[in-house]
């Protein structure tokens, strides 16, 4: 697609995951490696979340659950049929996108805090699902051996290549929410989220476009989840559908501007350094999700359009370039 | 001439108000045919009926041969069928290009973007509106949503527009300017559908005429008939202003 490549947005994000992945690489930095993976984990899901809730205008509370079902997907082929680690990566994230799409199609008829409400709704019922699913070990959540990491060279090594996975799905998750953006498909989402109804009378077919959105932004989080759970060879229910982290999400993309792909990875990745920064320090380790609810308030309140909202208002050049 | 869209003993009710009642009639290919009624005589709903916001409770509705009653609106507007709204409808936060884009990509002619960016200037430029293509809709003025609302339809190619009081609320020379950007729309070969309060506009503008009174269809025909006819005038009294304008009108 070369007038793709045409684009400084295009190389800007092809910049960030060339650091991403160059920056612990030299001098074999775990401590830097574990922070970007986690920075990573950020940017994939808000990035994610953002084509809801930035494009298209709908609050998705439970972004979590492609997460968590994904990371169940892909430790449960794993573990219970030998499959490798990226036959199941990609089956786990092609399961859940069809999954959501059949999930949108129907509470999509919903708009607003109902719909805010159904996908909370759906957190619930999937991670009761999982508590009472005896193949994925009930709430007791399933283990991985140790063994699972010889065939990628050893633990050492395998944990290098799930931090270039993770990079990878980042930078997939950029550019699709890039593509998306600039895309007709992004135009009818865009114009869903001003007037859903102005919408459809010029020809937006809505439902349809709707559900695709809430489908597209399932696939990268549920790879995303398999890394995750397979890199911690272990997953239990509450962990793999924690609503704290759908919150987060949320907050990460209106911190840095929803409806921008720079924003919502910038705010991302802030987040994720201060949350890393409050969990570390002894004084404020307890009070990291208190802070991220007051950012949520302030943010509401004072910036609705996030950190790209500020930036574009002081320099209105870089909404040419920045998107 | 063949009819365009027909209407079929289209009826429908909210609640205990029968909003319309075995409404029937044609519109004929090319020509500009104006729907005029006292308040509350059903002519939105009639909008909202055929490009399928409303679903009828009874009654069929045939655009270009096909029956449409019950379509989505949006498989309406990829057909042909392009409208605007009384209460503006902007894409609030989109500039006047995306807004008239999203017409052109999503309309009749389904146009990928690069193609649909032109559509979109070409109609910017019939609605007057180039100096604010790149102001977002929600900063124009009333007069400037009322013609985005106008560009925005045009975009898509329709058959067929359905214009609903587009003059309402302008001042009188943006009135004659409307009424000539209305012309210009029907020699392009649009065939028009207009609602309208100012009788002057839609008497001298309108190839026929149907009145609307209490969900049923009072008259139909040429205007000089029309505004002589005694029931319309009649329906007319409760406001005397307006009748007197209707007599003179022609």
């Amino acid at each position: 697609m070369p007038p793709l490549l045409r684009r400084p947005f295009f190389w800007i994000i092809a910049l960030v995951i060339a650091v991403f992945a160059i920056a612990p690489a030299i001098g074999n930095n775990v401590e830097l490696r574990e922070s970007l993976l986690l920075a990573a984990l950020y940017i994939t899901l808000a990035s994610n979340l953002n084509v809801m809730l930035g494009y298209t205008g709908y609050v998705n509370f439970g972004s979590i659950v492609f997460f968590g079902l994904g990371g169940y997907l892909c430790v449960w082929l794993v573990s219970s049929y030998a499959w490798p680690l990226g036959a199941s990566l990609l089956v786990a994230g092609i399961a859940v996108g069809a999954l959501a799409l059949i999930f949108g199609l129907g509470i999509l008829r919903l708009r607003g805090a109902f719909f805010a409400l159904a996908t909370i709704g759906i957190v619930e019922a999937v991670q009761a699902f999982a508590e009472n699913f005896t193949p994925w070990g009930g709430s007791a959540g399933i283990y991985l051996s140790s063994a699972i990491f010889q065939p990628m060279g050893g633990p050492a090594r395998a944990l290098w290549s799930i931090y270039f996975l993770m990079v990878a799905v980042m930078g997939l998750s950029l550019y699709l929410s890039y593509l998306i953006k600039i895309s007709k498909f992004g135009l009818g989402l865009l114009a869903i989220g001003q007037n859903e109804d102005a919408a459809a009378i010029l020809g937006v077919p809505t439902p349809l476009y709707k559900a695709l959105a809430y489908s597209a932004s399932a696939f990268l989080p549920a790879i995303a989840g398999g890394l995750y759970f397979f890199k911690s060879a272990f997953i239990q229910p509450s962990d793999a559908f924690d609503l704290t982290l759908s919150t987060e999400a949320l907050v990460v993309a209106m911190l840095g501007g929803q409806g921008t792909v720079t924003g919502v990875a910038l705010g991302a990745y802030l987040y994720e350094e201060l949350r890393g920064y409050l969990l570390t320090s002894e004084t404020f380790s307890n009070f990291q999700l208190v802070l991220s609810g007051v950012l949520l308030l302030l943010i509401v309140l004072f910036f609705p359009s996030g950190l790209m909202g500020w930036i574009y208002s002081r320099f209105p050049c870089a909404r040419k370039v920045l998107e | 001439m063949t009819a365009l869209l027909e209407l079929h003993n289209v009826s429908k009710r909210f609640g205990g108000l029968q909003a319309l009642r075995e409404l029937s009639f044609a519109i004929e290919e090319g020509e500009i045919l104006g729907l005029i009624g006292p308040n509350g005589a059903g002519k939105s709903t009639l909008f909202n009926l055929i490009n399928g916001v409303y679903t009828p409770d009874s009654g069929r509705i045939v655009f270009r041969g096909a029956d449409i009653t019950g379509e989505k609106p949006y498989r309406i507007a990829r057909r042909g069928l392009a409208r605007t709204h009384q209460i503006v409808q902007p894409l609030s936060n989109m500039t006047v290009l995306e807004n008239c884009m999203v017409g052109a990509c999503f309309g009749r002619e389904n146009l990928p973007l690069a193609r649909a960016d032109e559509a979109a200037r070409d109609a910017i430029a019939v609605a007057g509106l180039e100096e604010r293509a790149g102001t977002p809709g929600i900063q124009l003025t009333i007069a400037g949503k009322k013609r985005l609302e106008l560009a925005r339809a045009l975009a898509a190619s329709p058959v067929l527009l359905l214009l609903d009081e587009v003059l309402a609320g302008l001042n009188p020379t943006e009135v004659e300017r409307m009424i000539g950007v209305i012309r210009r729309i029907r020699e392009r070969g649009v065939t028009v559908l207009i609602i309208e309060h100012l009788m002057q506009a839609i008497m001298s503008l309108s190839d026929r005429i149907v009145v609307l009174n209490f969900g049923e269809k009072l008259a139909e025909g040429m205007p000089a008939e029309v505004a002589r006819n005694a029931q319309v005038i009649e329906a007319y009294l409760g406001d005397p202003r307006l009748a007197a304008e209707l007599q003179s009108g022609t």
